[in-house]
């Protein structure tokens, strides 16, 4: 850690995990109910667990994006924090708003809480992940621009790299994409975009930049390779995810109520964007074959090099696979959309964020990595979470051939609920997958209580000595 | 094998190595589209027939010419940055930018004429292509015009030379790229019947 400030990104990142583990019971538990539909029943029926796995999800990342900032940020300016206390308000702000919302999820029926928030008089709430009470989203964006300001300032202060103003920039994009939660008009077509250019405005254009800033500030630090090298490959990557993400985000407004153009353009320009993750692998594999040094944070460097294969598979091969007009006529919406989702946030974004905690956690607790104990238990926990995620997204794809075939293109379709008892299976393999998952993260956290630094001088020998 | 081919197979990419794989994936979107375009053609073929007798010719030609003397200026800019010129590289490359203008000139004219003619990405099939790979290629006519801007300002502030003058010919790359792709696209879109 070069300057003191920032220190404030390990609430952030401690409370970004503590989050993960809460969406990944939810998910387990959404999970069973897909077995045995009355699990828990009354008490946390389906949607309420559904809901709470996904906005956990988005909260645990936003916590690990904004923790990376308060990291990256003045480190890159050569500056300390315009305001670190600010930054620890807004983190205590952001935390106990995440929890009541969870909490109010969890204890008061959502209509009751959509009328007791005010959601009579601005309608907000009740689209997929931007479910949230109307004082919560405002309290998002209250978070999002104090967020905005103190690493503006710093950066204003600072020195300006193009990583801090990729990072910066597509922060602020992160911000005002996120505006449109505040437009849920009666017109279902127009809700339907208002909802959709949230949603995937981040995933598939703004967070992917904020993917490419994580990663190059990563592989610069721990590759010792030039920084104009590597910030000409995190350009390259920018511009292809601009060319290819703003018109292929377009890949479903035609089944949302836009003219036909949109299944052509939709198609090609969504099918273009594995590009940039081809581009993302290329560039990490060509840093690590280019580094100058051998940084003693090995799990790091393997969460940063997994991130984008991983992001190719469920971002790039999942979605291009359900993209296409033709294909995505049969596979909309089925359990392909939930292969691609989990494997695409799981593979690009949670990834990242554990790339960028792995890199700075030890920094931030006062060593330049963890001792070779703590590092096998962490990248023992990355091979069990990243082979069970595979597991949950060949389950899910499994259950959506038998959705396609069984219903969506049949000549005489099966009905819904008995699709699903012939799905069973699958949804028991995903469910293995997931306990596997969850023993992966526990195994994951293990590290963290694994005492000591890495020792140079230990390594040096049992190097010698093989 | 005599001497000279030898030196030129040896010979690295001019320009910085990153433009080219950048140049790899701008021209695999493009042969994405043009592959999308062929594939539908061979669907409607009668439709595209008749409407690609909507455009007009001339236009594109004229910006066909236009892209390709500022390819040729471009090239006289790298040749004299090679001989140490820095003011007539500046001048070359502030041609090309003018030709550039040119061109987005004349294609906002064409789309003017096209939107009074009805052509619209609802019309039909056909339009829907013209208007998205042509709209798709000026945009990046505009950021070849970006790049080459940079290039040059950077030529009259003296920072290439004989020795270093990597930058000026990944620009002048860039710029090539987007003018192969428009020779494409006018013998593609607005010839080929």
């Amino acid at each position: 850690m070069k300057y003191q400030s920032q220190a404030v990104a390990k609430p952030y990142f401690i409370a970004a995990l503590a989050l993960f583990v809460g969406q990944i019971v939810f998910g387990l538990i959404a999970g069973l109910q897909y077995l045995y539909g009355t699990f828990l029943f009354p008490e946390l029926p389906f949607d309420v667990a559904h809901m709470s796995h996904t906005n956990l999800l988005i909260v645990w990342l936003l916590m690990a994006f904004m923790g990376a900032a308060y990291f990256i940020v003045p480190e890159e300016a050569q500056t300390e924090l315009y305001s670190p206390k600010l930054a620890l308000v807004t983190f205590w702000v952001f935390l106990t708003a995440g929890a009541l919302t969870i909490a109010a999820y969890l204890f008061v029926p959502y209509a009751h809480l959509a009328a007791i928030t005010g959601n009579a008089a601005l309608p907000t709430m009740g689209r997929g992940y931007l479910e949230q009470p109307l004082p919560i989203k405002i309290g998002i964006v209250l978070v999002a621009l104090s967020l905005l300001f103190n690493v503006t300032m710093t950066l204003i202060k600072g020195r300006k790299t193009s990583i801090n103003l990729i990072l910066v920039g597509s922060l602020w994009g992160l911000a005002l994409l996120f505006l449109p939660a505040f437009y849920f008009p009666q017109d279902t077509v127009k809700a339907s975009f208002g909802w959709w250019w949230i949603v995937h405005g981040w995933v598939e254009g703004d967070w992917e930049l904020i993917l490419g800033a994580l990663l190059g500030f990563i592989l610069i630090k721990m590759t010792g390779v030039d920084r104009e090298i590597v910030e000409k490959w995190i350009y390259i990557i920018v511009a292809m995810t601009l060319v290819s993400g703003l018109v292929g985000i377009g890949h479903h407004y035609y089944y949302t109520g836009a003219p036909s153009y949109w299944i052509w353009l939709g198609s090609i320009f969504s099918a273009l964007e594995p590009l940039p993750f081809m581009l993302l692998i290329a560039f990490s594999f060509k840093m690590l074959l280019a580094r100058r040094r051998e940084h003693p944070n090995k799990a790091a460097m393997l969460w940063a090099l997994g991130t984008p294969i991983m992001a190719f598979l469920g971002a790039g091969l999942w979605g291009f696979m359900i993209t296409l007009a033709p294909a995505q006529y049969y596979m909309h919406g089925t359990n392909f959309t939930a292969a691609h989702g989990h494997l695409a946030f799981f593979g690009a974004y949670a990834m990242v964020s554990l790339a960028i905690i792995s890199y700075a956690m030890p920094l931030l607790r006062g060593r330049i990595a963890n001792s070779d104990a703590a590092q096998r238990w962490e990248m023992a926990g990355f091979w069990i979470m990243v082979l069970s995620m595979l597991g949950i997204a060949l389950a899910l794809t499994g259950a959506g051939i038998v959705t396609v075939v069984l219903q969506r293109a049949a000549a005489d379709p099966m009905p819904f609920m008995q699709v699903q008892d012939k799905e069973r299976v699958f949804f028991w393999l995903r469910e293995l997958a997931g306990v596997g998952f969850f023993v992966g993260l526990l195994v994951y956290l293990r590290s963290f209580f694994i005492s000591g630094e890495y020792e140079y001088a230990g390594e040096m020998k049992r190097a010698l000595a093989a | 094998m005599n001497a000279e081919a030898s030196v030129i197979r040896t010979q690295p990419l001019p320009g910085d190595f990153a433009i080219w794989i950048f140049i790899f994936a701008e021209l695999t979107v493009f042969g994405v589209l043009f592959a999308a375009y062929a594939f539908a053609r061979s669907a409607h073929a009668d439709l595209f027939n008749a409407a690609q007798l909507g455009l007009n010719r001339v236009y594109g030609l004229a910006n066909t010419l236009i892209l390709v003397t500022s390819s040729y200026f471009v090239v006289r800019a790298t040749q004299s940055i090679k001989a140490g010129r820095s003011t007539a590289c500046g001048h070359w490359l502030v041609g090309a930018l003018g030709l550039g203008g040119c061109f987005l000139a004349v294609k906002l004219a064409e789309f003017h004429q096209d939107l009074a003619q009805g052509i619209s990405l609802s019309a039909n099939l056909f339009d829907m292509f013209y208007l998205s790979l042509t709209f798709f290629h000026f945009m990046h006519v505009v950021m070849g015009m970006a790049i080459l801007a940079v290039v040059a300002h950077k030529a009259y502030a003296g920072r290439y030379s004989v020795a270093d003058h990597t930058g000026v010919e990944t620009g002048a790359s860039y710029w090539h790229m987007v003018d192969l792709v428009w020779i494409i696209l006018f013998a593609l879109v607005y010839v080929i019947h």
